[in-house]
């Protein structure tokens, strides 16, 4: 099964299971989504339920934090990350205050979907990722899905919890390929143990992930030790204490991420570490990032600009040799 | 005011060359040349060429449908082009591709690949050129898609309270992507939505000289120190929304009736009935066309790509504080 299938399954069964779900977003309906994970919905549930909105984004995370308090249960679609920007007032400020602002009262049981991240030449106004943002923000649950498997139990799990969770796609992963198991007891707001290792613990999320697995023959052959990755999965709330089991064993981080560096999602994980585990830890923490520039057109320049298997492999290799790994 | 014989003739030839240039740049993507987004303006060169030939004095803010309008401002199709390649030699030398071109010296401010998000700011410039006692005046064009924004509804009030001079340019194509307007909208034509705000305008958006006329009278308008103009092309877009949408949602019969009113069609009947062209020169200006396509494609070709480190230029602006 595709990434967007595993995507569209989780959305048609909960639909299905759930006349309250709802689903809206700039074509979503008839249209089948951008990136076709609502392909096929609006034929099953009607118009009602797949709502195409027109192109205004602060309405449609406005409107679906009001269908929430109405008693429904909306699941909006955001083209993609650069434009969630213009409702990050609905988000920030309506969706994941008002539980608590209303002292319980008022209960969001809704997600926000986008896919984000660098695709093939989109430019800076459609290459962006925000999770460092979303994940700062104190009453949101914040996903990022890497995985198919993982793709559909936590799309699921969003659209069935009692509060706002942002959901974060990717732009390259809607035609990855793996398998669903659906009897598979999986925890979303747990971190996810790619490959186990002993000597270095590589923590990455979303298509760096793949990255990161790609890279990682070729570490292993020219430092001679064996690495642990590590999926995060949810990254807010942050599941340390699988963080921390990995890395009494090995003693060594390597944080990797899309991101801008400055501000970057990993710079808290690495601070984490740096807090916690500062007596566990045998080297420095290297983190792998985005560089500080917007995404440039030019694919040798965006390619630059991004970490790439290769970039990762000698950015540890370095690291690796200088702290002996 | 009608164009004159020379004016329409550039009109003509700058359509024709934004259509080959287009179909070029299919050709190129489709070859791996040219990546990312491509919105193609076949179908809607009468709006895009006549509109900023009428305005030829102001500024202009556009979306990321670009390319035609670029170049009827006078940027040059290899600039285009090689922008289009990711070249050094582009007009954002590699950095923006085919949403985002910019040049101030021909007073194009993009190229911007956010709906709607550049209106506010055309709404800034017009205020800086009324500042500046400079009533030219400035055109911000955007689609029927982004009408439905808030930054749109917030651009009509402030633009009108503060009496600004700016032409709003809606390009009417029905579609947002492959949601017709009117599924979204609670009618087909947006300029209603404006209709309180300001002096509104319609106009047929495939017939290039009723567009000159009616931007250059908004223009005139505006000049006078009215305020704001809102004009609304009808147009229609002959591909799909970029060059990844297969246009499924549109019966053969719609587009077979939007073909009907093809712009270059009736411009070139025009010539010939109401402005004495000759054929042989109609054909002459066809030919320049395609040469200049040609042109811009070897150019492109043929242009380095820009150094790695030119990634890290531009971030901040060389040379430190105006003020100092």
């Amino acid at each position: 099964m595709l990434y967007r299938e595993a995507l569209n399954k989780a959305l048609d069964e909960t639909m299905a299971m759930d006349g309250n779900v709802v689903v809206l977003g700039e074509d979503v309906g008839l249209y089948g989504g951008s990136y076709r994970v609502t392909e096929g919905l609006v034929a099953k549930y009607g118009e009602a339920r797949l709502i195409d909105t027109p192109i205004a984004e602060l309405s449609i995370v406005g409107n679906a934090v009001g269908m929430a308090i109405g008693g429904l249960c909306p699941v909006a679609e955001i083209m993609t990350a650069n434009f969630a920007l213009l409702a990050f007032d609905q988000i920030i400020n309506h969706m994941a205050k008002l539980h608590y602002m209303s002292a319980g009262k008022i209960t969001l049981p809704m997600v926000v979907r986008f896919p984000q991240g660098v695709s093939k030449q989109l430019a800076a106004q459609h290459s962006e990722s925000y999770e460092q943002m979303l994940a700062a923000v104190p009453g949101l649950v914040v996903l990022a899905a890497s995985d198919v498997n993982y793709a559909y139990h936590a799309l699921k799990y969003a659209i069935l919890r009692d509060d706002p969770v942002i959901f974060i796609e990717h732009e390259l992963l809607y035609n990855k390929k793996g398998e669903v198991d659906l009897n598979a007891d999986i925890d979303p707001l747990k971190a996810r143990i790619v490959k186990e290792g002993k000597d270095v613990t590589i923590v990455s999320y979303l298509k760096m992930v793949d990255d990161v697995m790609k890279a990682i023959p070729a570490i292993e052959e020219k430092l001679g030790i064996s690495c642990e990755v590590i999926d995060l999965c949810s990254l807010n709330p942050v599941d340390y204490a699988t963080l921390e089991a990995s890395l009494k064993k090995t003693g060594r981080i390597v944080m990797v991420e899309e991101d801008h560096k400055t501000g970057g999602y990993g710079a808290q994980i690495v601070s984490w570490a740096a807090e916690e585990m500062f007596y566990s830890l045998d080297a420095p923490p290297l983190r792998i990032a985005g560089e500080d520039i917007p995404v440039p057109y030019n694919r040798q320049l965006e390619l630059a600009s991004i970490p790439t298997p290769d970039s990762i492999t000698a950015q540890i290799v370095a690291w690796g040799e200088k702290h002996g790994a | 005011m009608k164009p004159d014989k020379l004016t329409a003739e550039e009109i003509y030839y700058l359509m024709v060359l934004g259509r080959q240039f287009e179909y070029a740049a299919k050709e190129h993507y489709m070859q791996g040349e040219i990546s990312g987004f491509l919105h193609l303006d076949i179908g809607q060169e009468a709006l895009s060429v006549a509109a900023m030939k009428a305005f030829e004095k102001g500024d202009v803010f556009s979306t990321y449908r670009e390319h035609v309008m670029a170049m009827a401002r006078g940027i040059e199709p290899k600039a285009v082009m090689a922008e289009l390649f990711g070249k050094a030699t582009g007009v954002s030398e590699g950095k923006g591709g085919s949403m985002h071109l910019f040049d101030p010296s021909h007073f194009f401010y993009g190229g911007d690949a956010i709906v709607g998000g550049h209106i506010p700011n055309a709404v800034g410039c017009a205020y800086a050129r009324k500042f500046q006692g400079d009533l030219s005046g400035v055109m911000v064009v955007f689609g029927d898609g982004a009408t439905n924004g808030g930054a749109f509804f917030e651009s009509l009030n402030i633009a009108s309270a503060q009496k600004l001079p700016l032409l709003f340019l809606c390009e009417n194509n029905q579609y947002a992507i492959g949601t017709k307007i009117t599924r979204v909208a609670p009618f087909e034509t947006q300029s209603k939505k404006a209709d309180p705000y300001m002096r509104t305008v319609d106009v047929d958006g495939m017939d290039a000289l009723a567009v000159y006329e009616a931007v250059r009278e908004a223009q005139h308008y505006i000049e006078e120190g009215h305020g704001p103009v809102f004009v609304e092309a009808m147009t229609c877009r002959y591909e799909g929304h970029s060059i990844s949408d297969a246009n499924t949602y549109r019966s053969e019969q719609e587009m077979t009736l939007c073909k009907q009113k093809d712009p270059i069609a009736k411009l070139k009947a025009q010539l010939l009935s109401e402005f004495g062209t000759t054929q042989a020169h109609i054909e002459a200006l066809e030919a320049k066309a395609r040469s200049a396509v040609d042109e811009a494609v070897a150019f492109a070709s043929q242009s380095p790509e820009p150094p790695l480190e030119a990634r890290f230029d531009h971030l901040f602006e060389e040379g430190g504080d105006h003020a100092l």
